[in-house]
């Protein structure tokens, strides 16, 4: 393309202003039509089937029916039944996946920092490092959690040490607790944590860094005043993307957990649906579940846009 | 000064224990694939390269291997042309509704997968679907195709649109412009999402686990079987895909800095 037909069509309906005919349609229409496949497949297979569930949570047992048996009704005490006998597995999902992204974030971040400032100018360094943040995805995910397992034992290495420096007691176990649960948590999501952070810490100028060394700021001053803020969608995507997964998550809390103190609400979600065949309950926990999920952070997106991290 | 070299080596150690974090379980999946395994291979028994020379030695593994590998090759077909058709059109089209769309598209990755799971699964249920290697399939190039479009999206961006308007300017129609200019330049990009995808389908245990009845696939076969005892074979299937993954991770940088122009 010239510069001459740049000129002569600024913004205008391609090749019009040559005085020839426009091709048909325009670029943009058949843009548009490129769309049409993706977002017909995610309206028939994401929002109908959220619409199923939705509708599935007001399911009333079929009267002297079989088990499993359901009919289309407007039940919505589903919703208060399902709360009030499982409102303390639901907290805990939400208490957990917090405590697990808060360590994600604390172990997460100077991984980060060393990736994208500290090896800023090695490459080769750089992509190593990358290469180990994301090297999780090619092994099993079930098979690292079942290695936590063996990992965190009674008789294993992690706990001798810390009963021998007291942190437990001699008795005390790893295995089958909520810390062993929030440990796997943090680590099956460090990664999602790791990568946004470093894509932000990335664009930062080291300058900065230097201006405030210049000024007689502290580097904890120079971190929290200069560094923390300019990572800070870094630090929202982080969370958000080590939050969401961590809530609905049961892999970790049915295999490194035990069956009373640690159950989460994918485990109860997945046993109403496969075990008792209680669909209308299972649906219902589960539209509790996304849209606690949708307004906490879409809270967090606003306020985290707004006041805090900017 | 004492201070900032305290602080400049504080940091490295921190994250090096961060990444100690990272690659022990790794290792141990590594390490028990050598493993002289009893029943449950939880425990280190001994070294045997036993399970290396027969790795479908345990009954179903290898069947589990297969399954995953037909699900991740069609839902990534799928998920990547699907993707990479909207992620072009989002970028480059001006239309109503796009915010709609871009929310369409984010959704499904803002929904945890147990939700994802039970949505599919009622739909299937009311639609009297059988579940199998068909409704697995469908799931996974639902969850998968929003991250095609997010990786394709970032490489179309790069794009400098002038390009398809001399193509429009030639006289190209919309298509022809797409499958010789725009498609060849996001090749690269689009090679990446579909990595991405493939990875995701097959490590993929939740959704999976919802929607495929008597299908299995390898998580389900490991996560099905940690309950009993998990074959050592299972630790041997994962290590080859983690080799095989970093060689191709590493095929793939030597390949990009080849032909990066000096």
């Amino acid at each position: 393309m010239s510069v001459a037909t740049a000129l002569q069509r600024p913004g205008g309906a391609p090749g019009a202003a040559a005085g020839r005919p426009a091709p048909p349609g325009g670029a943009g229409s058949g843009h548009r039509r490129l769309i049409v496949p993706g977002v017909l497949y995610l309206l028939v297979f994401f929002v109908l089937p959220v619409g199923v569930l939705l509708a599935t949570s007001f399911y009333a047992r079929v009267p002297g029916g079989e088990l499993g048996e359901f009919e289309p009704a407007l039940r919505w005490q589903n919703y208060p039944e399902a709360l009030a006998q499982f409102w303390p597995q639901l907290l805990r999902s939400f208490g957990f996946a917090a405590a697990a992204t808060v360590a994600a974030l604390l172990v997460g971040y100077p991984m980060a920092y060393v990736i994208a400032v500290r090896a800023r100018g090695r490459p080769a360094l750089q992509g190593l490092l990358v290469v180990l943040v994301v090297a999780p995805f090619f092994t099993s995910f079930i098979l690292r959690t079942i290695a936590w397992k063996q990992i965190l034992s009674d008789d294993g290495r992690v706990v001798g040490a810390l009963r021998w420096l007291h942190v437990l007691p001699p008795d005390g176990r790893l295995s089958a607790t909520s810390a062993a649960v929030v440990v796997g948590l943090t680590y099956s999501f460090l990664p999602f944590m790791v990568l946004p952070l470093f894509a932000s810490l990335e664009r930062l100028d080291p300058r900065l860094l230097e201006a405030g060394a210049d000024l007689y700021a502290t580097p904890l001053t120079t971190f929290r005043r200069v560094t923390l803020p300019l990572s800070a969608p870094g630090v929202v995507a982080g969370t958000l993307l080590t939050f969401i997964p961590a809530v609905g998550d049961y892999v970790n809390s049915s295999l490194l957990g035990n069956n009373t103190t640690t159950v989460m609400i994918g485990q109860v979600v997945d046993a109403r649906f496969f075990r008792v065949l209680d669909y209308p309950t299972a649906a219902a926990l589960s539209v509790v579940l996304m849209v606690s999920i949708l307004v906490l952070v879409t809270a967090y997106v606003r306020r985290a846009g707004t006041e805090e991290l900017v | 000064m004492t201070r900032l070299r305290l602080g400049g080596a504080v940091v490295p150690v921190f994250a090096s224990l961060g990444f100690v974090f990272l690659l022990v379980p790794i290792a141990y999946t590594v390490l028990f694939s050598f493993n002289d395994a009893g029943k449950t291979n939880l425990v280190w028994r001994g070294f045997t390269l036993d399970a290396w020379r027969n790795p479908c030695g345990a009954p179903r593994v290898c069947a589990a291997l297969v399954g995953s590998l037909q699900v991740g090759l069609v839902s990534t077909l799928v998920a990547t042309a699907l993707g990479a058709l909207l992620a072009v059109g989002l970028a480059r089209a001006r239309f109503r509704g796009r915010g709609a769309v871009n929310l369409l598209v984010f959704l499904p990755m803002a929904t945890p997968e147990v939700v994802l799971g039970a949505a599919l699964l009622t739909q299937f249920l009311s639609l009297r679907l059988p579940l199998g290697f068909g409704t697995v399939v469908v799931a996974h190039v639902m969850f998968c195709l929003s991250f095609v479009v997010v990786a394709v999206k970032a490489r179309v961006a790069t794009l400098d649109p002038a390009l398809e308007q001399a193509a429009a300017d030639l006289y190209a129609t919309p298509w022809q412009a797409f499958w010789k200019v725009t498609f060849p330049l996001l090749l690269p990009g689009i090679g990446a999402a579909a990595l991405l995808a493939f990875s995701l389908s097959f490590d993929d245990f939740i959704v999976t686990n919802f929607t495929s009845g008597g299908f299995t696939t390898f998580p389900k076969f490991v996560y099905v079987s940690a309950t009993r005892g998990i074959p050592p074979q299972a630790n041997v299937i994962s290590s080859a895909m983690f080799v095989l993954a970093l060689l191709v991770v590493v095929v793939v940088h030597v390949v990009s800095r080849a032909r990066r122009p000096r």
